[in-house]
C-alpha cells in the first residue's frame, strides 16, 4: 500500500486587506469584489504534506476540495506544487453547510479515499476562523488529531512526530496512523509552482470545466488520466442529504445586524505640532497619561 | 440535567485558567436567566484544589476527572470524557475558552454530539426565536453573538434544535466575578476507567515547553495600538517607543499582524485579546467589527489616521489627522519635555 496524504484545501474571498473598492456604499463588504484565494494555511498544509512526501519514497497526495466549480483551481494550484490529484465536492445541496455539515461531507470523501495514512489541513480558514472543521472532520473519521502544527519533527512508515505551536509554547506529540494534522500559519511557507508540473498539469479539469472548454482535448486526456480532476456530488459520496447544507447545520443565523456606531462627541486636531501639544497638554492635567 | 456547563481548563501551574473562571462568571448569570444550575468540570490531574477555586463563582456542581494519564491536555481522552459527560448529563449549554486547548476539544466534542457550535463569541444572550415557516416558537436560546465576515456586521447564532448550545469565548471577553451569596456546591468524582479507552491514549507527548505568558496587553492600562496603516515594522517602533515613555503596550490589528509588523500574541479584537484600558490610542487602524470588539470598552480613544472617514474615529474622543509617522514622535517630544 502506497503511502497516502490527503489534504483538505479550501479557496476563499481575501478577508485580509479589504481596501475601499471592495467596500459598498453602505459600509458593508462586497464579497464579489474580493479575489477568491488559497486559503494560507492550507498553503502551509500543503507544504507539510510535501515535506513528507519529500522523505517516504513513493508517497502520494489527493487534494481534496468542497466548493463551487470554480474552487477546481485550488486543486490545479496544489498540483503545480507538488500534489498527485483531486477531487472537487461540489453539489448545490452542500450550500449552506455550517462546520458539522461541511465536516460530515469531507469525512465522506475521505472515506472514499481509504486507506490513507495522514489527513492534512490548515488549522482554520480565514473567512471564518473557526478552526472547526479539522477537528470535527478527524472526530468523523474517529482518527487522532494534532492540531496547531508547525514542523514535522520525524515521520517513518509507522508514525508521525510534530512540533505543535501553542498559545505559550511548543509542544511535540508522536501518533501512529491514519491521523489528522491541522497546521498553524507559523510554519513553513509552501514551496512555489515547479515550472515542469505547470506544464504538466496546466490542462488539469474536472469534467465540469472541461464542458465549458471550447477546445476538445479529448484526445490529449486519453492516454494522460492524471490531467482529470475528480468531481464528487452528494450522490458520488452517498451522503444523507439530511446531514447536508442548511438542514444538516445545527446552527442558524438568527440575524444579522449592521452595526451603527454610537459616534461620540469626538475632538479634532491635526498633525501639527501645535494641535499635538494641545492635545498632550491636556491629556497630562487630566492625568489620562503621566 | 439541563444545565449550564462549563470546562474548566487546567493551567500549566495547575489552577484554573483566568477565561474559564470568566466563563463561570457568565455561566451563573445564564443559568439563573433560565433558571437552572451552573455545573463546572475539570479534567486533570490532582485537582483536589479546584473545587475551592471555581466554588466563589457560584459553581452548583463541580465534576472531576482526575488521573495521572489526563494532564498535559491530550485531545482524545478529554474529548471522550466529556462526551459521555454531556450524553449523561444532557446540558443546556457548554461554554469553552477558546484557547489552544479549548478549540481543539470542543469541535471535537460538538461533533461526536452532532450539535452546534460557535466559535470566538464576543457576547452571549438569552432569548426566543420564531421560525415563521414552520410557525414554531423556540423559548430561551442561547443567543451566540460574533461579528461576522463582511463590513460592520454582528450576526446571533442560534441552535433550535440540538443541545447542547455551544460556544468558545475568547480570555477577557467576559468579566471575571464572584458570584453573590456563593455556596459550597457539590463535588461529582467522574469514574475516570469508564469513560476513556485504551485507544485514546495513542497520541504521545514527547516533548513540552510552556513558557509564562511573556507578552501582557490584557492588563495593560494604556494601549498603543497600530494596524495597517502604520506601513512597515520599522515604524511600529515608534509604537513601542511610545509605549515605552506612556508606560503602556503595543497592541495591533489583524492587518498588521498579517503584514508581519508584529507578534500575533499583540492582536487585539475578535480572534485576539480583549482589553479595556485607560486609554487606547489607534494608529492607522481603520476600525473594522472584529477589531472593535476587542477594544471598545476603552475609557478613552484616540485615532491616528489620515482618513477622516475612518470607522475608528466615529467611537474616537480625539481624532488626531495626520499619519504615524508625524503624530507619535510629536507626541513623544511633547511627553518627555512635559511630564514629571
Ligand atoms: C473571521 C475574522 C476575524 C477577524 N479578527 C480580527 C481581530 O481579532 N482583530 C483585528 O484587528 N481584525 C480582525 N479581522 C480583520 C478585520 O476585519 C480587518 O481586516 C482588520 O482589523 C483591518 O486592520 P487595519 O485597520 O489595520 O487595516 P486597514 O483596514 O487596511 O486600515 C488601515 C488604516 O490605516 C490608515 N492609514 C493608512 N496610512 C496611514 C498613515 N500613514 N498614517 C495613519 N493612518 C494611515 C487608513 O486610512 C486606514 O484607516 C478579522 C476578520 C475576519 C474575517
Amino acid at each position: 500500500m502506497s503511502f497516502r496524504i490527503i489534504v483538505l484545501a479550501k479557496q476563499v474571498p481575501d478577508t485580509r486587506n479589504v481596501g475601499k473598492d471592495a467596500m459598498k456604499a453602505d459600509g458593508t463588504v462586497n464579497r464579489a469584489a474580493l479575489p477568491a484565494i488559497f486559503n494560507p494555511e492550507d498553503l502551509n498544509a500543503l507544504e507539510m504534506a510535501l515535506k513528507v512526501k519529500d522523505s517516504i519514497p513513493g508517497a502520494e497526495i489527493l487534494i481534496v476540495s468542497m466548493g463551487p466549480g470554480r474552487a477546481a483551481e485550488i486543486i490545479r494550484e496544489s498540483m503545480y506544487r507538488g500534489a498527485d490529484g483531486g477531487v472537487l465536492v461540489s453539489d448545490r445541496k452542500f450550500a449552506g453547510s455550517d462546520t458539522l455539515a461541511t465536516s460530515y461531507t469531507l469525512s465522506l470523501a475521505v472515506k472514499k479515499l481509504a486507506p490513507y495514512h495522514l489527513l492534512i489541513a490548515g488549522r482554520q480558514a480565514i473567512d471564518g476562523d473557526t478552526a472547526q472543521v479539522g477537528p470535527q472532520t478527524a472526530e468523523k473519521l474517529e482518527i487522532p488529531q494534532i492540531t496547531y502544527a508547525e514542523d514535522v519533527v520525524a515521520v517513518d512508515s509507522s508514525s508521525i512526530t510534530i512540533k505543535r505551536r501553542l498559545e505559550r509554547g511548543i509542544e511535540v506529540v508522536k501518533s501512529p496512523y491514519p491521523c489528522a494534522v491541522t497546521v498553524h500559519g507559523s510554519a513553513a511557507p509552501c514551496r512555489p509552482r515547479n515550472a515542469k508540473l505547470v506544464m504538466k498539469f496546466k490542462h488539469a479539469r474536472t469534467l465540469s470545466e472541461l464542458q465549458e472548454e471550447t477546445k476538445d482535448y479529448t484526445e490529449m486526456r486519453a492516454d494522460r488520466p492524471y490531467l482529470n480532476i475528480l468531481e464528487w456530488s452528494v450522490d458520488d459520496i452517498q451522503a444523507d442529504v439530511e446531514k447536508l447544507g442548511l438542514s444538516g447545520s445545527p446552527t442558524k443565523v438568527k440575524k444579522i445586524d449592521n452595526v451603527v456606531l454610537q459616534a461620540k462627541e469626538s475632538r479634532q486636531f491635526s498633525s501639527d505640532e501645535k494641535d499635538i501639544d494641545q492635545l498632550m497638554k491636556e491629556l497630562i492635567a487630566s492625568h489620562i497619561v503621566g | 440535567m439541563n444545565n449550564v456547563f462549563v470546562y474548566c481548563e487546567i493551567t500549566e501551574e495547575g489552577h484554573v485558567a483566568e477565561v474559564s473562571l470568566e466563563l463561570l462568571s457568565k455561566g451563573r448569570k445564564l443559568a439563573n436567566e433560565l433558571g437552572i444550575k451552573l455545573e463546572a468540570v475539570s479534567i486533570g490531574d490532582d485537582l483536589s484544589h479546584v473545587p475551592e477555586e471555581v466554588f466563589p463563582y457560584g459553581v452548583d456542581v463541580v465534576h472531576l476527572a482526575d488521573d495521572k494519564r489526563l494532564f498535559p491536555f491530550t485531545t482524545l481522552p478529554h474529548a471522550s470524557i466529556i462526551t459521555k459527560l454531556f450524553e449523561q448529563e444532557k446540558p443546556e449549554v457548554a461554554l469553552f475558552g477558546a484557547t489552544s486547548i479549548g478549540r481543539d476539544l470542543a469541535p471535537r466534542v460538538a461533533s461526536a454530539l452532532r450539535c452546534g457550535l460557535t466559535a470566538d463569541c464576543t457576547s452571549l444572550e438569552i432569548g426566543d426565536h420564531t421560525e415563521a415557516k414552520a410557525g414554531k416558537t423556540y423559548k430561551n436560546l442561547l443567543y451566540q453573538i460574533r461579528p461576522a465576515f463582511g463590513g460592520n456586521i454582528i450576526a446571533t447564532i442560534i441552535n433550535p434544535d440540538t443541545r447542547p448550545q455551544m460556544a468558545t469565548v475568547r480570555e477577557g471577553v467576559m468579566k471575571k466575578e464572584v458570584a453573590e451569596n456563593a455556596k459550597q456546591g457539590i463535588v461529582q468524582m467522574i469514574p475516570v476507567e469508564e469513560f476513556v479507552k485504551p485507544e485514546d491514549f495513542v497520541v504521545e507527548i514527547i516533548e513540552r515547553h510552556i513558557e509564562a505568558q511573556k507578552i501582557n496587553i490584557k492588563g495593560a492600562q494604556i494601549v498603543v495600538a497600530g494596524g495597517y496603516g502604520v506601513g512597515s515594522k520599522e515604524n511600529f517602533n515608534l509604537l513601542y517607543d511610545l509605549a515605552e515613555v506612556l508606560g503602556g503596550q503595543v497592541g495591533a490589528s489583524r492587518a498588521a499582524v498579517d503584514a508581519g509588523y508584529v507578534d500575533h500574541a499583540r492582536q487585539i479584537g475578535q480572534t485576539g485579546v480583549t482589553v479595556r484600558p485607560k486609554l487606547y490610542i489607534a494608529c492607522g487602524i481603520s476600525g473594522a467589527v472584529q477589531h472593535r470588539a476587542g477594544m471598545d470598552q476603552a475609557s478613552m480613544i484616540i485615532s491616528i489616521n489620515t482618513d477622516p472617514a475612518a470607522p475608528i474615529n466615529a467611537i474616537a474622543d480625539y481624532y488626531i489627522n495626520g499619519t504615524v509617522a508625524d503624530v507619535v514622535p510629536r507626541m513623544i517630544k511633547y511627553y518627555k519635555q512635559n511630564s514629571k
